[in-house]
């Protein structure tokens, strides 16, 4: 089910004809008739098959690695460790694809060598002639630990005598944020409360594990075709095994979902070493427990925020300190703190702010992106403090939003001036209304109803100075090529692009091919993340494709003896707008125009905009290209004598800007609707002094069939947004307030709130009966 | 070195000869034969990315041995129609946006197919059900329930129109 909404704020006269419109996407048929090939799925001649020795220990030495046996052992070709790598023994996962400005210190050992430092750290690659055979050879590797003094806490990580996991204080990032003067503010408070929340690890659980293949060709190029978000790692392939740039060939098939988990690079230089190695093509296939331990989780954050109001509902200071576990290498911890340093005040104007944040090394799993990336954990406290403060002044919890969301024109926590619409307001009471009434509770039933909002970017930091490029071309017969090296990771980045061509060009998406994936054939489009995919490639596209319109109409004009202007293109024809009697095919206009040498074909870049970082004291700048607002809804009923929650509706209402495809939007939000589920009711990886308990689907549950709720999906459109179209990024956006709203439904139905996610039936049934001896005391 | 086996089954309605490791499983071997439409996702039973039908009956090849499959008959995705001639449910999964990224698809179709052969007119519930061993992580599986809806009403209109 879903809404449109028309509302008067959108641009008028938006004439389009296939963008914003339900079409099944141009990827469906082949994923539906079982012909996808997805990295795992290719056959090589002569492969190899290999297999990886993780770690068993969370920090130990190494005293030693035999692998003497494994190597003996027939059919085994390639058996490396560190002492086998390139001295440097280095892979770079900082800011994955391009580069621009400076990078942090996120070098991290390809296999460990003297130390390990987390459970699953790679100590040694196998290539066998087949998977059997390279788990014998595994088998056979002898590593001698000796177990040393790990840290497995933020806080502990952060204390003068802890074990030095990273740098020379287990710091990985830390920013602040000054602005205004809280003093004041509290002074000018009403009340002030204060409250501390934490979440938990959250494994991504895409379907297919890490999967690739790897072969050097008769060019003496390597090329590796991999399960990735990010085609531009066969940048730090390269620099890991001192390959020129050239020389590497990174292409992406259809991926199997992603969610951030298949962002940085994961197996990749691996493969790369091994088919170097044995010189013949080499898979991998990551087993589901070593996925696990493969990538990197979400981080878990404690979150404090105290917070100033007046009685009337306006926040008049906060201050707010957020901490992460970064695990035991820097990965991405340092832009999603920064993301999350945004988030911390949602999407709310708060003019006196403090805020400090810092994300710590340990020995456990080291953390990484997660769709999100660190605004979802900053949504998830700061809107249980919001609900708080309603509660604590009496006020309706929209009611208290509304005086204080951020409007147009307003600054952030940053002091970032937001230029696209916000309709938080909007948003927030439709999803609200669509709630409905709340259902009676009954002798062992109660329910609730909750409520989040949110801000969160789309687009990358801005001094990455991102870039994306796309190619469009008008065939000779009228059948329009895209090529984008955009990775499909299953949102629909490839077919959006059909779209959005075909939009601009007047031809039905179906006759479009785009080629994606492989940057080596196609223009590079950076990385599919950071909601930034429909954004930066789209807007290239758009660009490239309005760049082709503009030289057939030169042509065209003259034909028609029109100016330029008169003329449309839609239905695969070219028009005079005043009189589309006179008309002509695409495909014989792209002959016309072919036997004139017009320019038929044009490549584009799209550069997001730039800004220069943040001041260091002040934490004021501007760090992204724009935002999304939205609400999430939720209604859930508890269980008061198992402690069981149940959603049973799921509403998510967001200003997408302008829908590319409408149903894969509503896909997004169905998606999100369950993965935000399950990070409130029940996910959560279990480590034991940095050893993972639960790292298989048969014990870390993630939401199945039997658990969705009604999901509703309400759309609107400001087109306000600097993607194609006026569209803003949803991927991420449309999933940070799902859990939120979850959370305050099952504390609006409990009478009480737990601060310790997620909700398992223990908690909540604690919770419960702590606030029956409580009213029974009172 | 472990003993080989040789097993002769059907696949799609065609003979397969497969020489293949005692243990190995039917995901497995079948997926070295060229059958990569059957996707894995955990090789233990607990997601439902390689289902196929048995003899019609949905089994999960990760935890069945190759040689089980003797003399049987498998059904993949493929096995269901393909873009001459598809299955209501594959038309129904392009229609309602039932695929993202599509790993799930191949069993979560097969599942469905199942549950269509012995029940034409499930229910919601039915559904939910019968998909419950089949993960999907994108989306949300509401439009996965849609497609199973509106492949169970053509298959009914089908049904009277012969
Ligand atoms: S791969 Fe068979 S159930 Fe997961
Ligand atoms: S579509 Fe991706 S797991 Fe189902």
């Amino acid at each position: 089910m879903n809404q449109v909404d028309t509302s008067p704020n959108a641009i008028p006269n938006v004439n389009l004809r296939q963008v914003g419109k339900n079409k099944p996407r141009n990827d469906s048929p082949t994923k539906v008739y079982g012909k996808a090939i997805y990295a795992g799925d290719l056959i090589m001649d002569d492969m190899l098959f290999a297999k990886v020795l993780h770690s068993d220990r969370a920090c130990a030495d190494i005293k030693s690695i035999d692998v003497s046996v494994a190597k003996t052992l027939p059919g085994v070709h390639s058996v490396l460790t560190a002492d086998d790598l390139p001295a440097t023994n280095a892979v770079m996962t900082d800011m994955p694809g391009q580069v621009g400005g400076g990078t942090k210190n996120t070098k991290q050992p390809i296999l460990a060598k003297e130390r390990v430092r987390f459970y699953g750290e790679p100590i040694a690659l196998v290539a066998a002639e087949s998977y059997e055979l390279a788990q014998r050879a595994l088998d056979l590797i002898v590593v001698d630990y000796e177990d040393t003094e790990g840290v497995y806490d933020a806080f502990d990580a952060q204390k003068p005598d802890a074990p030095i996991v990273y740098g020379n204080d287990n710091i990985v990032a830390a920013y602040k944020v000054r602005k205004g003067d809280i003093e004041k503010g509290f002074q000018e408070a009403d009340f002030v409360l204060e409250n501390t929340y934490s979440s938990q690890y959250q494994e991504q659980a895409f379907l297919e594990p890490e999967a690739a293949v790897a072969w050097v060709d008769e060019h003496d190029i390597l090329n590796i075709r991999s399960s990735t978000q990010v085609v531009e790692h066969f940048r730090a392939v390269a620099d890991a095994l001192g390959m020129p740039h050239n020389k590497v060939h990174l292409q992406a098939p259809y991926v199997g979902g992603g969610f951030g988990g298949k962002e940085v690079m994961t197996i990749e230089v691996w493969l790369a070493l091994l088919a170097m190695d044995a010189q013949r093509p080499v898979k991998l296939k990551q087993t589901r427990e070593n996925s696990f331990i493969s990538h990197g989780p979400r981080h878990p954050f404690t979150i404090t925020h105290k917070t100033g109001v007046t009685k009337d509902g306006k926040i008049t200071a906060a201050k707010i300190t957020l901490t992460s576990d970064a695990g035991a290498y820097a990965k991405l911890s340092p832009y999603i703190l920064l993301y999350a340093t945004v988030g911390a005040t949602g999407p709310y104007r708060v003019d006196n702010l403090w805020i400090d944040s810092t994300s710590a090394a340990t020995n456990n799993l080291p953390t990484c992106a997660y769709r999100g990336f660190g605004t979802m954990q900053a949504t998830t406290a700061c809107e249980a403090q919001m609900e708080e403060l309603s509660k604590l002044i009496g006020l309706d919890s929209l009611e208290f939003r509304r005086k204080n969301f951020i409007q147009t024109g307003d600054p952030n926590a940053t002091g970032q001036i937001i230029r696209s619409a916000v309709w938080s307001d909007q948003c927030a009471t439709k999803a609200r209304e669509a709630l409905g009434d709340k259902p009676k509770s009954t002798e062992h039933t109660v329910y609730g109803h909750g409520l989040a909002c949110y801000q969160q970017s789309y687009g990358r930091i801005r001094w990455m100075k991102d870039t994306s490029e796309s190619w469009v071309g008008l065939e000779m017969d009228g059948t329009l090529i895209v090529r984008c090296a955009v990775t499909d990771i299953g949102a629909g980045q490839m077919s959006a692009l059909a779209q959005i061509a075909g939009e601009v060009l007047g031809v039905p998406m179906e006759e479009i091919t785009v080629y994606f994936g492989d940057g080596h054939v196609n223009p590079l489009a950076g990385t599919s993340t950071a909601s930034r995919a429909l954004y930066m490639t789209g807007k290239a596209t758009e660009l490239a494709a309005k760049n082709v319109r503009n030289n057939l109409f030169e042509c065209m004009a003259e034909y028609f003896d029109v100016r330029p202007e008169e003329l449309d293109l839609g239905d695969s024809k070219v028009f005079v707008q005043d009189n589309p009697e006179r008309c002509m095919s695409v495909k014989d206009m792209a002959k016309h125009c072919a036997a004139q040498g017009v320019h038929r074909h044009s490549l584009e870049i799209y550069r997001a905009p730039p800004s220069e970082g943040l001041d260091p004291e002040t934490g004021q700048g501007e760090v992204f290209p724009d935002f999304t607002y939205g609400a999430h809804a939720a209604t859930v009923a508890v269980d008061t004598d198992t402690g069981e929650v149940t959603v049973i509706k799921s509403v998510g209402a967001h200003d997408v800007g302008q829908s590319i495809n409408r149903q894969a939007v509503e896909g997004q939000i169905e998606g999100s609707a369950l993965m935000g589920q399950g990070f409130a009711l029940s996910e959560e990886l279990i480590l034991e002094k940095g050893v993972l308990k639960n790292g298989s689907f048969s014990e870390y549950l993630i939401p199945t069939s039997e658990d969705v709720p009604e999901i509703e999906s309400i759309i609107l459109e400001s087109r306000s947004g600097l993607g194609p179209f006026g569209s803003k990024g949803i991927g991420e956006p449309v999933f940070s307030p799902v859990a939120a709203s979850i959370v305050n439904a099952v504390a609006d139905a409990i009478g009480t709130r737990i601060h310790h996610l997620p909700l398992t039936p223990e908690k909540v049934l604690t919770a419960i009966n702590e606030e029956k001896t409580k009213e029974a005391a009172e | 070195m472990s003993s080989e086996k040789a097993v002769t089954l059907r696949v799609n309605g065609n003979e397969v000869n497969i020489i293949t490791p005692a243990h190995r499983t039917l995901l497995e071997a079948l997926r070295h034969e060229g059958f990569v439409e059957i996707k894995s996702g955990c090789e233990k039973g607990d997601c439902g990315a390689c289902a196929v039908l048995l003899d019609g009956v949905p089994v999960d090849s990760c935890i069945t041995l190759a040689w089980h499959a003797e003399g049987r008959d498998v059904t993949t995705i493929k096995g269901l129609g393909n873009s001459d001639s598809p299955d209501p449910l594959q038309k129904a999964f392009i229609e309602t946006g039932g695929a993202q990224c599509g790993y799930c698809t191949p069993g979560m179709i097969i599942a469905a197919k199942a549950l269509l052969n012995e029940n034409p007119e499930p229910s919601l519930d039915d559904i939910k059900k019968a998909l419950s061993g089949n993960l999907c992580r994108c989306t949300g599986y509401t439009k996965i329930f849609e497609a199973v809806q509106i492949a169970a009403e053509d298959l009914r209109k089908e049904g009277e129109a012969a």
